[in-house]
């Protein structure tokens, strides 16, 4: 058997395998060590059974000023139980020790980062099987020293576009950037707006064509219904905050089970369409 | 606004003070970033926006604020004449609407239709409503559920003001979570709304926007001074949280070397407890809010709690053009404790007959000292950025008075 593929590329093979099949991929965002990491250990080693073609784990940050009330709440729960960046990077280790194919990436602000140092962040990332990262607060003005890290390991640096990326901006956000290119379907913090399906068409045709990457979109999708109607415009569909809401109030086999539908809805919307 | 080189040369063209400074914002509001650096370079450089902003400076907030000597208490300090720069006689009480103006005209000018701020003690949520109400805009001033508490009278003055006082319960309820909402606002409203941000930080263009509009203090502190004594003063004091109004009275200054910079920070309960507002003395170097500068914080670089006594130091963060200043040596940086503070807002109202805010009663404790230290023959301009009667309530109750 080969060696098994790492960083952008494994990400790459995923969206691949997807398309191939006709089918967007399901993209499942949980906070790191929510409520304690041994619950959100066992919450992420489900996540593949459960249907998730990637994994964005989220890093606790205290102040999350791109986020929702859901997540926001995550993060603090997090924090108070103790969690911190590392601990969340060894969960990430745990889970690639039991799977080698899911891509999984962590999402968070750039100020834990900054502190431990781009160099470092980059080794630990390598070292617990992270293939990528998505940093809120770290447009592409700013994230020179982190790319260069990430670019030299093989690691994705997922960029966000927005509805506010005009074409005249579009080229700046998706230089450089690989794995696939985050759109953020609504002005607004995350799990707060519901997107319309008609725009997002537009703009995910607008930046697939400007990257020549896959093109995932999140925010403020929540229900299967919603989740299947952006499976038929986008190559990924990511939820968090409800994923994030169910944990927190029924627990890991609830949170599963939300998964399992999304993640359903979203593989078989284009059959579904094309009946 | 005028042109003095030697301080202009920051920020360069990405925001940045040194290593200081930068752009770190959600893609959704850099495009809204990248408007508002266009239409500020344009205003700046607009002969109409200047002079309507010194109209309104003149005839609404009522500069050029006096240069008080402060006889009693250079006499009580025993040293060197103290100049107080009596910015808390402005308009609504005070440096903060000197900034406010300069940012609701701007956003008069971009068409923006709806103004968003942040507020710590409420005085820049009371500067930013009292321009909207002149502007005819609708205000939302988001500020933490237990600033709320602690400055009830500037709430009710917000909301006589037409704004909508918005608590925030995340976080600790202070400061720094308000940003993070009004930030979150901005993020879902980015069509209509202009945010005005407080103090000299945020990501570029807002530092250097706020300490443009706060620079007026130093320019007419400089010329009062020359014209009052005939020389420069031997130090600038000022109090720090964000820093806008240190910026405000340092940025004239910072070619003359002679004339020593000095921010003070709040001390809290004392930097050696742990519980402090000293982004500089007791922070280090990361990224929040915008801005790379310096924060407090812990090891894995999650931020920590400020404390003041002061609802407008208590701030885990310092505008990055303090943070760079301070690592070229050309401002010095110190603290002062709530007890200092307190102590001195006291002594201040019995000996001059002026009520200061908590936040410059933090400076002057340290203005005591440095009189000594100059002795009779110094001269020294401390900013009174504010006037206290937003304090009285709190003071009365760290005294155990009720009223």
């Amino acid at each position: 058997m080969s060696t098994p593929l790492t960083g952008a590329a494994r990400l790459e093979a995923r969206f691949a395998m997807r398309k191939a099949q006709n089918q967007a991929a399901f993209i499942a965002y949980i906070m790191g060590g929510d409520p304690d990491v041994k619950s959100a250990q066992n919450l992420l080693d489900g996540l593949p059974d459960a249907g998730a073609d990637v994994i964005e784990l989220g890093l606790p940050f205290t102040d999350p000023m791109a986020d929702g009330p859901a997540i926001q709440a995550a993060a603090l729960r997090a924090l108070n139980a103790g969690v911190r960046t590392k601990d969340v990077l060894a969960m990430a280790a745990k889970f690639r020790k039991k799977d080698v194919t899911t891509p999984l990436i962590v999402m968070g602000y750039y100020n834990p980062i900054h502190h431990m140092g781009c160099e470092a962040f980059t080794t630990a990332c390598i070292e617990s099987g992270v293939d990528g990262a998505i940093i809120v607060d770290l447009p592409p003005e700013e994230d020179a020293p982190l790319r260069a890290a990430f670019d030299g390991a093989g690691l994705a640096l997922i960029r966000l576009a927005t509805p506010t990326t005009d074409d005249q901006r579009l080229p700046t956000v998706v230089a450089g950037t690989s794995g696939f290119v985050y759109y953020v379907s609504v002005a607004g913090i995350t799990g707060a707006l519901v997107p319309d399906a008609d725009p997002v068409e537009r703009a995910v045709r607008r930046i697939r064509n400007a990257s020549g990457l896959p093109v995932a979109v999140g925010f403020g999708i929540k229900t299967e219904e919603k989740a299947a109607q952006i499976a038929r415009v986008a190559d990924g569909v990511v939820v968090g905050s409800a994923i994030v809401d169910a944990m927190a109030q029924n627990g890991v086999e609830h949170a599963l089970e939300l998964t399992r539908h999304l993640s359903n809805a979203v593989h078989t919307a284009r059959e579904e369409a094309a009946q | 606004m005028s042109k003095a080189p030697q301080q202009d040369i920051w920020p360069d063209a990405r925001g940045r003070f040194g290593e200081f400074g930068g752009r770190y914002v959600a893609e959704t509001l850099m495009p809204l970033i990248l408007e508002l650096e266009g239409a500020w370079d344009e205003a700046r450089n607009d002969p109409a926006f200047t002079a309507q902003m010194d109209g309104f400076l003149r005839d609404y907030v009522g500069r050029p604020s006096v240069l008080y000597h402060a006889e009693r208490l250079s006499e009580e300090f025993g040293g060197a004449k103290i100049w107080l720069k009596r910015d808390e006689l402005n308009h609504t009480g005070s440096h903060k609407i000197n900034n406010c103006l300069g940012q609701v005209l701007l956003a008069k000018r971009m068409g923006k239709t709806r103004i968003i701020a942040e507020t710590g003690a409420g005085q820049h949520g009371v500067a930013t409503a009292t321009l909207a109400a002149r502007f005819g805009l609708p205000c939302v001033v988001f500020m933490g559920a237990t600033d709320i508490e602690r400055q009830q009278p500037n709430v009710f003055r917000m909301k006589l003001l037409g704004a909508e006082v918005v608590p925030v319960t995340s976080g600790t309820g202070t400061l720094k979570d308000a940003m993070n909402e009004a930030l979150r606002d901005w993020v879902t409203h980015v069509d209509e709304t202009f945010y005005v941000i407080g103090t000299a930080a945020g990501p570029h263009p807002y530092p250097h926007m706020v300490r443009t509009f706060q620079s007026v203090i130093g320019r007419e502190a400089r010329a009062q001074i020359l014209e009052r004594e005939g020389r420069l003063p031997d130090a600038c004091v000022a109090c720090i949280g964000g820093g806008s109004n240190a910026i405000g009275l340092f940025h004239a200054f910072v070619p003359d070397e002679n004339v020593r910079l000095i921010g003070v920070e709040a001390a809290g309960k004392g930097i050696e407890t742990g519980k402090h507002a000293a982004s500089l003395k007791g922070g280090a170097p990361g990224v929040l809010h915008g801005n790379r500068t310096y924060l407090l914080q812990d090891k894995d670089g999650q931020i920590t709690d400020a404390h003041s006594i002061s609802a407008g130091l208590d701030y885990p963060g310092i505008g990055p053009e303090h943070a760079y200043l301070n690592d070229i040596g050309r401002a010095e940086y110190v603290s002062a404790t709530d007890k200092e503070a307190l102590d001195m807002f006291q002594l201040c109202a019995k000996l001059e007959g002026i009520i200061p805010a908590l936040e410059p009663a933090h400076a002057l404790a340290r203005v005591a000292d440095l009189a000594r230290e100059l002795g009779p023959k110094g001269l020294i301009i401390m900013n009174m950025c504010g006037r206290g009667d937003k304090d009285v309530f709190a003071v009365a109750g760290h005294l155990g008075v009720e009223i």
